[in-house]
């Protein structure tokens, strides 16, 4: 992977009040994405407007496909023709993305995908505010695969962590996912855009071996294989089908564990590396809250008020929710009387918190059925609960 | 910390009002600054409200917990938010649109005739920049200088002059009302 500067033309530097959808649009122009197909949906079609604004003055290409199936087939053709390439959508939206998503996974298509999430199921509020999607993005399509998903809980984190998931996404040939929310998505805060050459991306590793030589795949249960751009003269295959290093079909069950072994052993070998955390006071706690994106910063007014109130209260926001950082979860888990964990859905990323922890320490759910954000109040009984 | 509501009914400029303030704000008075907003599907008429908060430090939890000001451009929103203004909070009203029914002495409070000024220089749309005006100058929450350099880009540039024109109008009258208020004779009167 080669780390380069970014193309000042994507990178609108300067201080700017922005919501988190355009502060995401931004971010994958600074990136480098020049590729865009989706669907318009609220509460996410400002991601949309923003890029499709912005594609004239920098060289890219904004397509409104007929529906969100064809925006994942344009992105993975978008990507294998060379291009860095995202879309954006919500709720039902994001549930018509699910086939293609896994033919992208199959196939180590990097791409972004944003889910500017709200309240479903089905249509459900389509205006307000969720993270129900959170169990659907890691496994919605069928089969057995990982993915990354990240989580920002503020506009300038979207811009951020746009440029974060295009460059995971780079290197681990992998669909990224940034699952953030309504509330994000339409909250305005200053969002500092840094000039052109302190904005790190990763160039695509390209191959640039003998033609002949040339393989899209090697199931090395790590870094994935250097890709080609479609048109340059390589000759390759890719399928849906369970396939040999070459691309080629080949239905056997040794082929297929060679690959699925590879594909959750690219994500699970670099847990580490990918994971990323923001802590807060664990050095004393006896209570941690774990919690994402927006449902973090509630939570910083319940642990505020907790700790005037003499608990010892910690906080870990999951700015990577997948993979999940099992095993800083555990070391906390060894040391706290409680983990609870807040998110607005009936309780998704808390079950596999759960299974971590494993009893260590005490797991308390805090759900919330979607259309708002928690009443801190709710969260800090639950902290005095688990502090008992 | 100074949490502002901005409320009225939708088309009237109010998520606007507070998108100039927090820009203000955060990109001139270098101060940090957190606006959401909530809205029905209807594109214009229903409810709207729109929150800020302005802080010197960075800010966790986005929503107002007990506004210290609202600004109210129609009496739907004011019957709504009025309760859950602070004691002693400032209360900014289009006085032609919301007649008050709560206890005066509870809150602080100014009516401005935004939209008889916004006709005065032509079109009644000038409205929330004479509220803008009128509330920057009761509150000094945000500086006028800060306010006026947030508007290019958030309102049409042909309209930039005559929105600068209300600004300063319903900022003018603001000073009239808090000297009117110092001498005890009522901002209303």
């Amino acid at each position: 992977m080669r780390k380069v500067a970014a193309d000042p033309k994507g990178v609108d530097s300067g201080s700017h009040f922005m919501d988190g959808d355009h502060a995401l649009a931004e971010g994958a122009l600074a990136a480098g994405c020049r590729f865009f197909a989706g669907y318009p949906i609220t509460p996410s079609t400002e991601v949309a407007e923003r890029f499709a604004e912005r594609c004239p003055h920098v060289g890219g290409l904004f397509i409104q496909m007929e529906d969100e199936i064809a925006s994942i087939a344009a992105l993975i053709g978008g990507a294998w023709g060379g291009q860095k390439v995202m879309t954006v959508t919500s709720g039902p939206g994001f549930s018509l993305m699910m086939e293609n998503i896994g033919l992208a996974v199959m196939t180590e298509t990097p791409m972004v995908i944003c889910n500017v999430q709200r309240c479903g199921p089905s249509t459900g509020l389509p205006t307000l505010t969720a993270q129900q999607d959170m169990m659907q993005v890691r496994w919605g399509s069928q089969g057995d695969y990982r993915i990354i998903a990240l989580s920002p809980d503020s506009p300038q984190e979207c811009f951020d962590l746009a440029i974060e998931a295009f460059n995971l996404s780079e290197t681990y040939r992998v669909p990224v996912f940034i699952m953030t929310d309504e509330t994000v998505g339409h909250m305005h805060e200053k969002v500092v855009v840094p000039p052109a050459e302190q904005i790190e991306v990763l160039d695509r590793n390209w191959y640039t071996g003998p033609k002949e030589d040339y393989r899209p795949y090697d199931f090395t249960g790590n870094l994935p294989a250097p890709m080609v751009k479609a048109g340059d003269g390589y000759r390759f295959h890719t399928t849906g089908l369970t396939h040999d290093e070459r691309g080629y079909p080949a239905g056997s069950v040794e082929v297929h564990k060679k690959l699925l072994d590879h594909l959750i052993g690219k994500i699970d070998n670099n847990v580490d590396k990918i994971s990323k955390t923001e802590d807060s006071g664990l050095g004393d706690a006896e209570v941690v809250v774990i919690s994402y994106g927006i449902t973090s910063r509630i939570a910083a007014k319940a642990i505020a008020d907790g700790r005037k109130a003499g608990i010892k209260v910690g906080a870990m926001r999951l700015i990577t929710v997948w993979p999940l950082c099992e095993n800083r979860i555990r070391e906390i888990a060894s040391k706290v009387k409680g983990i609870v964990v807040p998110e607005i859905n009936m309780g998704q990323v808390v079950l596999e918190v759960e299974r971590v922890v494993g009893g260590r320490c005490k797991v308390i759910s805090v759900p919330h059925a979607g259309g708002a954000v928690h009443d801190p109040e709710v969260i800090l009984d639950a902290i005095k609960e688990a502090v008992k | 910390m100074w949490e502002i509501r901005f409320s009225g009914f939708g088309g009237q400029g109010i998520v606007r009002c507070a998108l100039i303030t927090g820009k203000a704000c955060s990109l001139y008075d270098d101060k940090f600054s957190t606006m959401t907003q909530s809205f029905g599907p209807e594109a214009r008429g229903g409810a709207c409200s729109s929150q800020l908060l302005v802080s010197d430090e960075r800010i966790a939890y986005p929503y107002v917990t007990v506004p210290g000001v609202l600004i109210a451009l129609s009496q739907e929103a004011y019957a709504k938010y009025e309760p859950e203004l602070g004691d002693g909070g400032i209360l900014i009203i289009e006085e032609e649109l919301v007649k008050p029914t709560g206890d005066a002495n509870r809150v602080r409070l100014f009516p401005v005739p935004a939209t008889r000024f916004a006709e005065e220089l032509g079109n009644r749309l000038f409205a929330n920049l004479v509220v803008l005006g009128f509330f920057s100058a009761i509150t000094k929450a945000v500086s006028a200088d800060a306010m006026k350099k947030a508007l290019p880009g958030l309102v049409p540039d042909r309209f930039l002059k005559v929105n600068m024109q209300a600004f300063d109008k319903g900022y003018d009258y603001g000073l009239k009302a808090l000297e009117a208020e110092g001498k005890g004779s009522g901002a209303s009167s």
